[in-house]
């Protein structure tokens, strides 16, 4: 009895420790990689490198403020293209879709939500690059668009179907038509929680590098329009990486800490938005 | 199974003694009438042949054990079964004379309000939960007198009018439903729908509600879905008993309660089941 007792016990004890350390594992694992940063680019970061364009090869300085805008940019215009698209049919999946329709939309986003980002990226290539036979900003954000679609349309189902039965009801008693009870009641106490996945989504898209490289290309200079190619912080890095130059890897390192701290600032935003909490009390 | 509901539209036309000993018979009259109707929810029949009227000004309470279908017979006045897909009635249902089912629904539940088991405001302000209905109607009327208006008729006037842009959950539970008996009484329905109202509500928030209820059918007709036979007695005018979807009995409440004509009602009111 007392063997088995120390045997449970033991095991007990064993279990805690390796559960223990793998969580401790997950969470350095950021630690590391944000200490690594830090410590690689962050003296690159610097007020030029917000300000100033890249410095040719081999001349000191310079900074990435072309790639900055153009991230910006592109997320503004991915957003403009995948959250109206996601939203709606987020919709349509929580409040109108049959169980068939729903079935096919909902299995399509997930598909879509697994595609390789690289197989989205020569998608957009052969739409808007091959027919136009330039790289641009446009093709860019649409691949990224296309990216956001399936997280914005998934999540805003769960959270309107979180929504309580009884407040639609409500809505509808009073003699809202269905549309009128959605757009009146259901979102507006789901917002939080879609507002919430929508900046998710944007942090995701923010670091994709491959669907950017054969669109939105990258660019020494501002971009001109929005129908030229421009740079990005994510094909930054991986140009300035692979080069051989040791100035161009510092400011790699310097772009890897900005985009980070970008993509943890949203995220915290989205946690914020998220913690004070859904907007209906659950019963 | 409808030996004695068949007798149940007529009786409103019989001499009855006035439900509190006050109404005199000659001014009863009918607001909503059921004839036939059966209720189907996908192939399981739910609700088998009822007849029943809804006198005008009065208090019909519906009673019986967890699944008899009262609740179902209740969202059968404003159609509010549509909202499950495999739901499907037959029969007639009159509200003034007019059939309910060939009318436009959203026009239907202006008038015939509804009042749910839990509470459940809308996630804005106090004033904007009340100030919902007659907003999507298109009132021309000035919305404030409306919310106003109506949290007195509702009884909570008093408690809010101080904070009516505070959010509607920081209303204590029985606040909370009297906030959704003021939203519903907002657009004036000509009937009050209530469902089981204070089953998620402590004594004093109930008896609060009762009173209201008294008050109310004054310039509404109102129906009451109960599990609380006492509440039934106490409140209401006519009581309808309802067992495995059929309606058994329908009297005056003080009939119902001291002398039912039935041995199933009897039983049930004396506690043998539900």
């Amino acid at each position: 009895m007392t063997a088995r007792l120390l045997w449970r016990k033991g095991l007990s004890a064993v279990m805690l420790t390796l559960t223990g350390v793998c969580a401790l594992l997950a969470l350095s694992l950021l630690f590391f990689i944000l200490g690594y940063l830090v410590y690689h680019g962050g003296r690159s970061v610097n007020w030029d490198f917000f300000t100033k364009l890249p410095a040719p090869v081999g001349e000191p300085g310079g900074g990435m403020a072309n790639a900055i805008l153009g991230s910006a940019k592109l997320l503004l215009l991915a957003s403009l293209i995948g959250v109206p698209i996601g939203f709606f049919g987020g919709v349509y999946l929580a409040e109108f879709g049959g169980r068939t329709a729903g079935f096919f939309v909902r299995y399509a986003a997930d598909l879509l939500n697994g595609t390789p980002s690289i197989v989205i990226g020569i998608f957009a290539y052969a739409l808007l690059v091959l027919p136009f036979k330039h790289f641009s900003t446009f093709a860019g954000a649409f691949a990224l668009g296309i990216m956001m679609i399936p997280i914005t349309l998934r999540s805003t189902e769960d959270f309107l179907r979180s929504v309580p039965r009884e407040l639609r009801e409500g809505a509808l008693a009073l003699g809202a038509s269905k549309w009128r009870a959605i757009a009146s009641v259901v979102i507006p106490a789901a917002y939080r929680g879609i507002l919430t996945a929508v900046l998710l989504a944007v942090a995701r898209v923010a670091g994709e590098t491959a669907p950017l490289l054969f669109t939105a290309f990258s660019n020494r200079f501002w971009s001109p329009g929005w129908n030229q190619p421009t740079a990005s912080l994510p094909v930054m890095i991986y140009t300035y990486a692979v080069s051989p130059y040791e100035d161009w890897h510092r400011q790699a390192w310097a772009a890897g800490v900005v985009l980070l701290a970008l993509v943890l600032l949203i995220n915290i935003l989205a946690r914020t938005v998220l913690a004070r909490g859904v907007s209906v009390p659950r019963q | 199974m409808t030996v004695t509901s068949n007798s149940a539209l007529s009786f409103n036309f019989a001499p009855v003694p006035g439900a509190a000993g006050r109404a005199p018979a000659a001014e009863l009259s009918l607001r909503m009438s059921l004839a036939k109707v059966n209720f189907f929810y996908g192939s399981k029949q739910t609700l088998f042949d009822i007849n029943l009227g809804i006198a005008a000004g009065r208090i019909t309470s519906l009673i019986g054990p967890s699944g008899c279908g009262k609740s179902t017979l209740l969202r059968t006045l404003n159609r509010m079964y549509e909202t499950l897909s495999h739901a499907r009635l037959t029969g007639e249902i009159l509200l003034d004379g007019a059939n309910i089912l060939a009318q436009d629904v959203t026009q239907l539940r202006r008038r015939v309000g509804m009042v749910f088991q839990r509470p459940n405001p809308f996630p804005k302000s106090i004033f904007e939960n009340v100030a919902y209905g007659p907003r999507i109607n298109g009132t021309s009327k000035d919305l404030s007198e409306i919310v106003e208006a109506s949290l007195r008729r509702a009884a909570l006037w008093d408690e809010v009018k101080n904070h009516l842009h505070k959010s509607a959950y920081e209303l204590s539970g029985g606040q909370q439903q009297r906030l959704c008996i003021a939203r519903a009484l907002a657009v004036e329905p000509e009937v009050l729908l209530l469902d089981e109202p204070c089953s998620a509500l402590d004594p004093i928030s109930t008896a609060k509600i009762e009173e209201l209820l008294v008050q109310l059918k004054e310039t509404c007709t109102i129906v009451i879905v109960t599990h609380n036979m006492q509440q039934a007695a106490r409140v209401s005018d006519f009581t309808a008993f309802l067992l495995n979807g059929a309606l058994v009995e329908f009297s005056p409440t003080p009939q119902l309660f001291t002398t039912p004509a039935d041995p199933r009602t009897e039983a049930y009111i004396t506690g043998r089941f539900g």
